[in-house]
């Protein structure tokens, strides 16, 4: 895909003060927040899950070269094939050659990140062949033509004002005085248009929550369906993953399970949670001919090994996003690649190179909130302040700090964010602060760190404190 | 572009490279254990409890997320449960089944006004039964197995998906219940495989991406009516 991200600070300017954006914070913070609270303080024992999770994984990328291995003698046993794609491009043209050879004219398409990263789409259509998202969300950024601003809810910046314009636009052969504003009346409409296409499709393509070694099967986690209508009704299947999706076995999927969908959605599971191992059996009633796996690496075994390999224990659960304030400011756009709020601005770098991305580090407000909830416990600040270092090193940061201290200046024009910001971010400063109670550097306020050094906030915050007098006061 | 054996190569070198990978390590020691004695994690207490406690936690998470369970007393009175759950959400009395002999033995001819097809789901079929491999107490989940007797379509393609479970193959967790799976399909270890798919189903389809608004049935069934066979403990 694309980026913009080189022109994050301009995105950012521009979102701040987009309705639309402010629309999806409210959305986000009444939806998400709350639900994954309740899901998480309903099962005591979900901390001790998170760090059965985080253990997990860092055994699975100790050992990635073999559990790949493993993972790829038991798929070609089940009778599937495995494609290893060093990039982007790599993993396209596997696609389009498995297109190619199936004779496809239309895919269908479940949800996945993998296929925004390489920019499959564009791809595909310009080789003639027609793809169709059928997650719902996926679904209407298509028909608009833009990327998703959110991993685990693509069109969670669009109101229905937007969906209504873009259902009347583009299936214009329905009556047009039909009515299109209840909820319920969009998802009908999207069901009984994709429901042909899951029927006519060639090929389907999903993405991978997780890989099994033990098994050789892939995982997806949805809730619409779409994703297994994409997988069960065409001849071919091909599942496009990353290497870092594998884990060792059933047992191990199940500990990630549980945190995962109480992390994203806070439901307690998701609604389908599909096991796919090689294609249909001999007997089989139904499943498709084919199963194919594109696996991509894409700057991933550069991650390991390094002070970043941490990251490629995310699962993506969108956690990390739905608490992040600058998340919350400037919308998943503004980022300007597949992967937004802190989680992007580790990857995104790793990804497309810090010499584009050099904002998206410093895009953050030192809250702590993100690795607070991140159910895979990535230290993402950290990461952020490796970028930071790194891009310091290289002399790249012209403005940044100027950037750091407009955001600052965000939150101050609004105080119920800035509180929430800074009721962590105290903690947080005291322990990079260390014994000292001072930092010398700051990365959000460097114009002010280069010369001085910034006091650690000791105790409560002034807010904090004034509050609690003025409670005392109270009769 | 490379030949698809050396891209293999080239990114199993970069990994080795960066892992420091040397024989002899002690690493393919510790992925062969793992594999051959796969460990438990964390498991939830509320599954603990004995057949009681869980079938009674199964029916309760599974109604909290919108499935609809009948308990019923044998296998034979489900063609009766099924033309009384239709008649009362007003549905077709017409059923689509898994051609599974548990299903298509039971005693239809006592419903003569119900249409009773079986195979593979057709675009046009309203309403399903399956049978189901497992119920998982913890979080009132399904677990469907793929195979002759159990076609995939007929989970996600009808508007209602019916599925009948024996109380007896209700599980406290997710680990009990694959560890059956692995038992009925000799385990990978041993050389056995997966089904071609495991189907974990907990309430009927849903959506949050019309403005985080949760709707039913986006495109898998906007019904999932589970037929609770008492049938004692295991
Ligand atoms: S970094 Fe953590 S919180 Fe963010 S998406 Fe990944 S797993 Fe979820």
């Amino acid at each position: 895909m694309d980026t913009t991200s080189p022109s994050f600070k301009e995105n950012a300017r521009k979102a701040i003060a987009d309705p639309l954006v402010a629309r999806s914070r409210g959305h986000i913070k009444a939806g998400f927040i709350a639900k994954r609270r309740k899901a998480a303080d309903r099962l005591p024992e979900f901390e001790a899950l998170r760090d059965a999770a985080r253990d997990i994984k860092n055994h699975t990328l100790a050992h990635l070269d073999l559990y790949l291995e493993r993972y790829e003698a038991q798929v070609l046993a089940a009778g599937g094939r495995v494609h290893w794609c060093p990039t982007a491009e790599h993993a396209r043209q596997a696609v389009l050659e498995i297109c190619r050879a199936a004779g496809a004219r239309t895919v269908t398409k479940g949800k996945s990140m993998i296929s925004e990263e390489i920019g499959l789409n564009d791809f595909l259509e310009s080789q003639g062949i027609v793809p169709v998202e059928t997650d719902l969300g996926e679904y209407i950024i298509q028909l608009r033509n833009e990327p998703p601003s959110h991993i685990i809810a693509p069109a969670v910046h669009l109101t229905r004002t937007e969906i209504e314009a873009a259902f009347r636009s583009h299936h214009d052969h329905l009556p047009a005085e039909r009515p299109l504003s209840e909820p319920a009346d969009f998802v009908n409409e999207a069901r009984e248009i994709l429901r042909q296409k899951f029927v006519d499709a060639d090929v389907g393509i999903t993405g991978a929550n997780f890989l099994v070694a033990e098994t050789g099967s892939s995982i997806i986690v949805t809730n619409e369906g779409n994703g297994d209508l994409t997988q069960c009704l065409p001849k071919v299947h091909i599942v496009i993953a990353s290497l870092e999706k594998v884990v060792p076995t059933l047992d191990d999927v199940n500990v990630i399970l549980r945190v995962l969908a109480r992390s994203a959605t806070g439901q307690e599971c998701s609604t389908y949670t599909t096991f796919s191992t090689g294609p249909r059996r001999p007997g089989d009633a139904d499943g498709p001919e084919q199963y194919h796996v594109i696996l991509l690496d894409n700057g991933r075994s550069n991650m390991l090994g390094g002070e970043f390999q941490e990251a490629l224990r995310c699962i993506r659960c969108g956690a990390c996003m739905n608490h992040c304030p600058v998340y919350h400011a400037v919308g998943g756009h503004a980022y300007g690649w597949v992967y937004p709020g802190p989680i992007g601005a580790v990857l995104t770098p790793a990804f497309i190179g810090i010499e584009k991305a050099a904002h998206l580090p410093n895009a953050s407000s030192f809250c702590g909130r993100c690795e607070a909830v991140c159910p895979m416990r990535i230290p993402l600040p950290k990461m952020m302040r490796h970028w930071r270092e790194r891009e310091f090193e290289r002399h790249l940061t012209p403005r940044a700090a100027r950037w750091g201290l407009g955001l600052w200046a965000f939150f101050a024009r609004r105080p119920r964010l800035y509180h929430a910001a800074t009721a962590l971010a105290g903690p947080a400063l005291r322990a990079m602060a260390g014994g000292r109670g001072r930092l010398r550097r700051l990365p959000l306020a460097g114009a002010w760190t280069d010369h001085r050094d910034f006091p650690a906030p000791e105790g409560r915050t002034f807010h904090q404190i004034w509050a609690e007098r003025q409670k005392g006061r109270q009769p | 572009m490379n030949a698809p054996g050396s891209n293999r190569d080239e990114i199993l070198a970069a990994l080795r490279g960066r892992l420091h990978r040397q024989d002899g390590d002690g690493g393919a020691e510790a992925v062969a254990t793992r594999i051959a004695k796969p460990a438990r994690g964390p498991i939830p207490a509320r599954g603990a409890g004995g057949h009681e406690a869980r079938v009674a936690l199964f029916v309760a998470m599974a109604e909290e997320v919108a499935a609809r369970v009948v308990r019923v007393p044998s296998p034979e009175a489900v063609p009766e449960a099924v033309a009384d759950y239709l008649k009362s959400e007003n549905l077709p009395a017409e059923i689509r089944l898994a051609p599974d002999p548990g299903l298509t033995g039971l005693p239809w001819d006592s419903q003569p006004l119900m249409a009773v097809s079986e195979g593979p789901a057709r675009p046009t079929d309203p309403v399903s039964l399956t049978g189901a491999f497992a119920g998982i107490a913890e979080t009132g989940t399904l677990m469907l197995t793929s195979g002759a007797a159990g076609p995939t379509t007929l989970n996600f393609l009808p508007e209602t998906h019916m599925a009948v479970l024996k109380a007896s193959d209700i599980t406290g967790c997710y680990e009990d219940a694959w560890d059956r799976l692995r038992v009925v399909q000799g385990a990978a270890r041993d050389g056995g495989t997966l089904p071609r798919t495991v189907n974990l189903i907990t309430g009927p389809s849903r959506t949050a991406d019309i403005e985080q608004t949760i709707q039913l049935g986006a495109h898998g069934p906007r019904r999932l009516c589970i037929l609770l066979v008492d049938d004692g403990e295991a």
